[in-house]
């Protein structure tokens, strides 16, 4: 009797486990068997920038320039407003660009001697868009990825909010939703989406502004034009004329993740 | 086999009823948390990672340490080992399932879990984490459970499971390997970035998963008519000495590295484990209580008298389980993130939800451990054994 039971109810279980799998396999079926189907083209707006590896200059003498006649933040300002980024101020601050003196930017690197005014910088920090990105090396589910034009992009709809491309990032470029960021904001911008709490986020180098052919909101809004941003595998751009001048320092080189900002000192 | 939970006696059911709420406990604390988000809990931007991903940590070698017992009975057919092979895996089981629910309960879009499988990421090591852990989940639950019904009905276990055996040997390593891997290769996070992190965690994992073992077969042993064994513990003891020397060895080995080259980066983190930094010394107590808690165990350890003694075996396999605990589930984790990128100091104090979700996980896990536990003993006791 004992035996029969336990035979009915291994049956019952495969049975179980058989309908439960069921629907998966009709849908990868189906994957296979049909054709994909005809999506509408996706064409480019007429006026949409592209490159092949996006970077920015930061020219850090003219941004103290800007500083010294007053507190400047038309950067950031103009970043976290149009992108939605909430200010909570607190340890679960949320930024995606933020300035930082010279010995947080590149420690290590900073020493006693260093001349005083260069000390408190401000330098301007943001997602460097490593050409070698551990945040995306990192992630499971393909949430951050590197797109052909060198931008590291987050797919909002996919991260899962395990935080590991938090660990992984030496820059200290992102941040969490700790909370529903909707209550901090004082003005929203309906042009752009606004997260739900649970996701990562950062700076995209205003991927949304280049498809349009705009430059970055930190670009355009600073006055000092301190900001330059550009194509590094054009030969003929701005950013590549400006570093084969002058000397630049990048955030972190040894750790081999090349970043993709600059700074001029 | 379930049916004897449900006879347990009256203590045993005490026991699931307190586990039950905390359980309970940690779960309004969690509908709080999911509705809320993460932002009840005293992490930040700083440190991104808390006490539940330590915990796991933590966790992931007392499910590795199942290895202990069934590599010297299965490819040594040490035979004392054979009474309590099933406590291993069963102990494995119960320390797999907090770890799972650990990650969860840190997601901050836990309905997405499943995005790990529908893009599976081969170049991440979360990826292979998730694999590693409910493989082992499952050989432990197919393992563990075939053993125990043949052992019911008197007969061996189905020849269909001992290939299965030989695979989890190597998956249990693979498991702490791999979580050590999480750590060990992140640019930037000094404190974690060191070769010797995966050897460093097995070490760990082989003395605290044993010293649990330890006591839970001492507690058996006192309280139902199923004795584990004297040699089987004795030989238990003498791995948690082993594995304990040998992780001390290799903390002693990254005290050198730091302070001999006298690198910032090295030293900054364990300035501030050992001594605090630059005014800033949350932790500062709990690694000292976990560096003397090591030291009395390696002394009733190494001293074979104080060994036998089951009374001082206690103490020791507490003190080891305790330091460990100290070592991976709280300072390990933290420390990485302190100083941070900007060599920045932010301090991180779990709050009181998130300290009660850690102990609805724990709990839950000892529940699982509880009622596998019963059922092996209550077929143990039957048979005689």
């Amino acid at each position: 009797m004992d035996e029969k039971r336990r035979d009915f109810l291994k049956i019952t279980g495969a049975c179980v486990l058989g309908f439960s799998i069921l629907p998966v396999l009709k849908v990868s079926a189906k994957q296979v068997t049909q054709p994909p189907e005809k999506r509408p083209a996706y064409k480019d707006h007429p006026k949409a920038l592209h490159g092949k590896r996006w970077a920015m200059v930061v020219d850090v003498k003219r941004c103290q320039e800007q500083n010294k006649k007053g507190e400047c933040r038309k950067c950031i300002e103009a970043c976290h407003t149009i992108h939605n980024v909430p200010t909570i101020p607190s340890v679960k601050e949320m930024k995606w660009i933020w300035k930082e003196n010279f010995e947080h930017s590149f420690p290590g690197t900073a020493h006693e001697f260093v001349p005083e005014e260069f000390k408190e910088g401000p330098f301007i920090l943001l997602c460097n868009h490593c050409s070698n990105p551990p945040c995306v090396r990192v992630c499971p589910t393909k949430a951050t990825f590197k797109r052909q034009d060198g931008i590291v992009m987050m797919d909002l709809h996919r991260c899962i909010g395990c935080r590991y491309c938090m660990a992984g990032c030496p820059f200290g470029a992102r941040s969490f939703n700790w909370w529903d960021p909707k209550p901090y904001l004082t003005q929203m911008n309906y042009d752009y989406p606004i997260r739900r709490r649970g996701v990562v986020e950062k700076c995209t180098f205003c991927d949304e502004r280049l498809a349009e052919g705009l430059l970055p909101a930190c670009v355009e809004a600073c006055p000092a034009k301190a900001l330059v941003f550009g194509d590094l595998e054009d030969t003929a751009s701005e950013v590549r004329r400006i570093l084969s001048k002058r000397l630049s320092l990048r955030r972190k080189f040894e750790l081999g993740t090349q970043p993709n900002v600059y700074y001029l000192v | 086999m379930f049916d004897r939970v449900f006879k347990a006696g009256d203590d045993f059911k005490k026991l699931l009823k307190l586990l039950g709420v905390f359980i309970a406990l940690g779960f309004v604390c969690y509908i709080f948390q999911y509705y809320r988000g993460l932002g009840i809990t005293g992490l930040g931007r700083d440190v991104s990672w808390g006490l539940y991903i330590a915990q796991f940590t933590f966790l992931v070698g007392v499910a590795a340490s199942a290895v202990m017992v069934v590599l010297p009975y299965y490819l040594h057919n040490f035979k004392a080992f054979g009474r309590i092979t099933i406590l291993g895996e069963f102990l494995a089981i119960g320390a797999v399932s907090m770890c799972l629910l650990f990650i969860i309960v840190d997601l901050g879009m836990p309905h997405r879990l499943f995005n790990v499988l529908r893009y599976p990421t081969p170049n991440s090591i979360l990826f292979w984490d998730m694999v590693v852990l409910n493989g082992y989940l499952l050989l432990n639950i197919i393992i563990g459970w075939n053993a125990l019904d043949a052992e019911r009905m008197g007969v061996a276990p189905p020849k269909w499971v001992k290939p299965l055996i030989y695979i989890s040997i190597p998956w249990a390593v693979s498991i702490h390997t791999v979580t050590a891997f999480l750590y060990a290769g992140l640019p930037g996070r000094h404190f974690w970035l060191t070769a010797i992190m995966a050897a460093r965690f097995l070490a760990s994992a082989f003395s605290s998963g044993p010293a649990l073992l330890i006591l839970l077969a001492l507690f058996i042993k006192k309280r139902t008519k199923f004795d584990p064994g004297e040699e089987a513990i004795q030989a238990l003891a003498k791995i948690v000495t082993y594995a304990l020397i040998i992780s001390v060895f290799f903390v002693l080995l990254e005290l050198f590295t730091a302070y001999y080259s006298k690198v910032p980066g090295h030293t900054n983190h364990f300035d501030y484990l050992l001594f605090g930094l630059h005014g800033h010394a949350e932790l500062v107590p709990w690694t000292w209580l976990s560096n003397i808690l090591a030291v009395v165990a390696l002394v009733l350890l190494i001293n074979p008298n104080t060994r036998k003694q089951e009374k001082t075996l206690k103490i020791a396999c507490f003190a080891t389980f305790f330091s460990l605990w100290i070592e991976k589930g709280i300072t390990l984790v933290i420390t990485g993130f302190i100083p941070n990128t900007f060599e920045k100091i932010t301090r991180y104090i779990p709050t009181i939800p998130e300290v009660f979700i850690t102990l609805g996980v724990w709990a839950a896990g000892f529940f699982i451990l509880a009622v596998l536990y019963k059922i092996a003993v209550s077929i143990k006791e039957e048979i005689g054994a």
